[in-house]
């Protein structure tokens, strides 16, 4: 299954959120999982989660899955205490990633 | 397909515009715009001030044009927001009137009541910015949580054991051991304790955003900090405490509460939530101007014919529940916390409130009441009343039902205590609060289920200090010990205060367990408050409500401490949930009336089937006939308690059970831990099958099987 890196910028709120969230229903579009690489991202609030649910949500439907890489310990600490952690599927680079989802 | 009405059709400094949507009320998230609503009967003009996120000072202020306008409701829609870092509310104009009811002020910037994100108190204790113009900052909200297959789970009412907690309070103690402790996710660290401990209901104190401030202040006794920890002050009914929540400092206390409830629920466990519709955050006419006072005074307040508030809250203010838009707003918040939160159940604090019509006289019929009573969506949701108020209403047995509401049994507390504490005068009373009040709620329908029993909950001692203290000692609320409850009728057993004795020790221990016992062999909803599992103290004040410390927190070094107080509270909790004989929906009828060979009920003495004789009144004893509990055709075993709050021992007499089979304890608590409780299911067969001997204040629990 292809997949396609996509990287957030330093801040995924609303103000940012809706550029992002093209960008990732576009490779959802074309038939590819995506990675969204988080390393650069410092922040994530309640709309930029809502971003990586819908896309997850998307590529659930579609057979596809998005992966989540570089995610910093405060983020995922803010992701496990409101409920979106455990959709996805985490790895601390994009060549692990890579490597384990082939 | 599109719609064809999201088009801005106005500008105002750059802002795009369109006549709103009357409803809903709030703040609404609809396409590229975000959609304000608002009411006020008397108001003659509205602006929206919109601020960005923490700023002192709004970036504009937009005035409802008069085709904004429809009927008594401004709305209107404003386009491409960035609502993620916005904080809005109103100004209100229209006549300062007081003696006609009326306080519009729009030098005032106004909390929308329908808020359902409140920023400005985000970090618990935090000192606020006194000088800003806009203290409790309305923010939109993504109401859109993924809560995959949950709903309200719908436990049988009759089946709940309910655990009172506070959010702050069961996480912030020593020993807690949590990541986030005092918040929603503290409490999701504590899910295995809860179901070790085997509650299958929370029941939180205040959760509607309040302000911890209010009436802060440094006590005269030691100088620590006085706070409003307890919260019955609601600044808003739609939005969660901001700083309960972790992430409240990112304004996802939403997302926070929710996944908690979620949790809660794949655990099992049901969420009631303590709900203050009696009385605001806005005091009398010398408080301040949050939000109702300024929007709409004469709408949300009942007023003394000459303008003041009265004050059946015991707060400053009343608030107007029998008004029919106070009434619609009720009613869309409890909708709320149900659609929206998932939440299974409310217990209503001073509720008897909610039944006084506008000028305060309590009504026969009261129409709130009646419409949450058959209201669709919260049709399975449970309503506990606190059927009192403090304008010396007492409703108790009487409070207005139509076969829906539950209420705190207070008389139950009443009669159980002095029962426990050895008082002659009282036996009467005990059996008819054991056998589920028939007296209180035989009558509409009602039955057991109406009856939630409880011995301690937040309000007075706890557990530990109603066997520890004859007297409150709540000097730290700085109020010269004038405050809390005087009549507890509590027991110190020898000694006011902790103590070394052994002896007086060994009696409190005991006292507990009969309490405890007591309350899960009664017939009704069992209501345990947090902490009296591992004999938390609170030294003596019985009204902490101000006390952010060790006072008001749970100490968890007591769970090693009483070790033997938590594990007979977890056996016996799981006794009474594998008893459905302890848990009828209806009352007794006395009798054998389905020729099963015993009564469904029956009471006893120091004789059998003697109810009438025993000792200075304090020994009793009764059997539960488990084929009138049966589980898919499978009848319930025979149960016996028998109780000497006498300071002797005494001999009861057993009745004798059907052929082939006979009487197994299952607790006795004049005995040391762990022969004081086994495991429910593991009971030991006694040897004399005519006669036990009850220690002094002790009781016994047989199974029969």
């Amino acid at each position: 299954m292809s997949a396609e890196v996509h990287k957030v910028g330093s801040v995924l709120d609303a103000s940012s959120s809706k550029e992002e969230q093209q960008v990732i229903l576009s490779i959802l579009d074309e038939n590819k999982s995506v990675i969204l690489d988080l390393s650069e991202c410092k922040y994530v609030s309640s709309a930029g989660l809502r971003v990586m649910l819908y896309a997850y949500k998307v590529a659930a439907s579609n057979g596809l899955n998005v992966y989540l890489v570089g995610v910093s310990k405060e983020v995922r600490e803010v992701m496990a205490i409101t409920g979106f952690e455990h959709f996805f599927k985490y790895f601390d680079t994009v060549e692990e990633c890579q490597t384990q989802i082939g | 397909m599109q719609r064809v009405d999201l088009f801005p059709t106005h500008e105002y400094k750059g802002l795009k515009l369109r006549t709103g949507r009357p409803y809903p009320f709030g703040a609404t998230v609809m396409g590229n715009a975000v959609n304000f609503s608002v009411y006020s009967r008397y108001a003659t003009a509205c602006t929206l001030v919109l601020f960005h996120n923490h700023e002192p000072e709004p970036f504009v202020e937009i005035p409802f044009l008069k085709e904004f306008k429809m009927g008594n409701v401004f709305s209107m829609m404003v386009f491409d927001l960035d609502f993620e870092n916005i904080e809005y509310g109103y100004r209100m104009d229209g006549p300062w009137n007081p003696e006609e009811g009326h306080r519009f002020d729009k030098t005032k910037i106004l909390m929308d009541p329908y808020a359902k994100l409140i920023a400005g108190r985000d970090v618990w204790g935090a000192q606020p910015d006194w000088d800003n113009v806009y203290q409790y900052r309305a923010r939109v909200v993504c109401d859109d949580f993924d809560w995959e297959d949950d709903l309200p789970l719908e436990t049988p009412v009759n089946e709940l054991v309910i655990y009172e907690m506070h959010v702050r309070n069961f996480t912030c103690g020593a020993n807690a051991n949590v990541k986030h402790p005092g918040t929603f996710a503290g409490i999701a660290e504590k899910i295995p304790y809860l179901k070790e401990l085997g509650v299958n209901c929370v029941e939180l104190m205040p959760i509607h955003e309040f302000d911890e401030f209010e009436n802060s202040k440094p006590s005269p006794v030691d100088g620590h900090m006085l706070y409003n920890v307890w919260g019955y002050s609601n600044v808003g009914f739609f939005a969660p405490k901001a700083a309960y929540a972790s992430t409240g400092r990112f304004g996802m206390q939403v997302d926070e509460l929710k996944n908690l409830i979620k949790q809660l629920h794949a655990n099992g466990i049901e969420v009631i939530l303590d709900v203050v519709f009696n009385h605001t955050a806005e005091g009398n006419e010398n408080g301040p101007y949050i939000s109702y006072r300024g929007i709409d005074n004469k709408t949300y307040y009942m007023l003394t014919p000459d303008g003041y508030y009265f004050n059946f809250s015991g707060c400053g203010n009343t608030l107007n529940c029998n008004n029919p838009n106070v009434r619609d707003m009720i009613v869309e918040s409890l909708r709320y916390w149900v659609t929206d939160y998932h939440v299974d159940g409310f217990r209503f604090d001073l509720a008897a409130i909610l039944g006084r019509d506008q000028n305060g006289c309590p009504m026969p019929n009261p129409p709130l009441l009646e419409s949450l009573a058959h209201d669709p969506i919260l049709g399975k949701t449970k309503l506990i009343a606190e059927a009192w108020d403090a304008g010396g209403l007492y409703q108790v047995g009487a409070f207005p039902s139509w076969g829906r509401w539950a209420e705190w049994n207070g008389k139950y507390r009443d009669s159980i205590r002095r029962f426990l504490k050895g008082d002659e005068h009282v036996l009467g009373d005990v059996k008819e609060r054991i056998a589920g009040s028939a007296d209180l709620y035989a009558s509409q329908n009602r039955g057991i289920k109406a009856s939630v029993n409880f011995i301690t909950a937040h309000d007075g001692f706890t557990l530990m200090d109603l066997v520890s203290y004859n007297g409150k000692h709540n000097e730290a609320n700085g109020e010269d010990n004038r405050d809390g409850e005087d009549n507890n009728n509590s027991w110190n057993c020898g000694w006011e205060g902790e103590c070394e004795d052994a002896g007086i020790n060994y009696l409190r221990h005991k006292q507990i367990k009969n309490a405890i016992s007591l309350l899960m062999v009664s017939q009704g909803i069992p209501m345990i408050l947090s902490g009296d599992e591992m004999g938390n103290t609170q030294y003596g004040n019985n009204n902490a409500y101000c006390q952010d410390n060790e006072i008001g927190w749970i100490d968890w070094t007591n769970l090693q401490k009483n070790e033997d107080i938590y594990n007979y509270f977890r056996k016996i909790i799981r006794f009474r949930q594998a008893h459905k004989a302890l848990r009828f929906e209806y009352h007794f009828g006395h009798c054998d009336y389905r020729n099963l060979g015993y009564p469904d009920f029956s009471w006893h003495s120091v004789k059998a089937w003697r109810p009438d004789t025993g000792y200075n009144n304090l020994t009793a004893a009764f059997m539960l006939n488990g084929r009138y509990a049966e589980t898919d055709g499978v009848p319930d075993d025979f149960i016996y308690v028998a109780m000497n709050m006498h300071w002797d021992m005494h001999g009861f007499e057993l009745p004798q059970l059907p052929e082939g089979m006979a009487w197994h304890v299952f607790a006795n608590t004049e005995m040391a831990a762990p022969d004081d409780i086994c495991e429910p299911g593991e009971e030991c067969m006694i040897e004399n099958q005519q006669e036990i001997l009850v220690g002094p204040r002790s009781i016994m629990i047989l199974v029969g099987k």
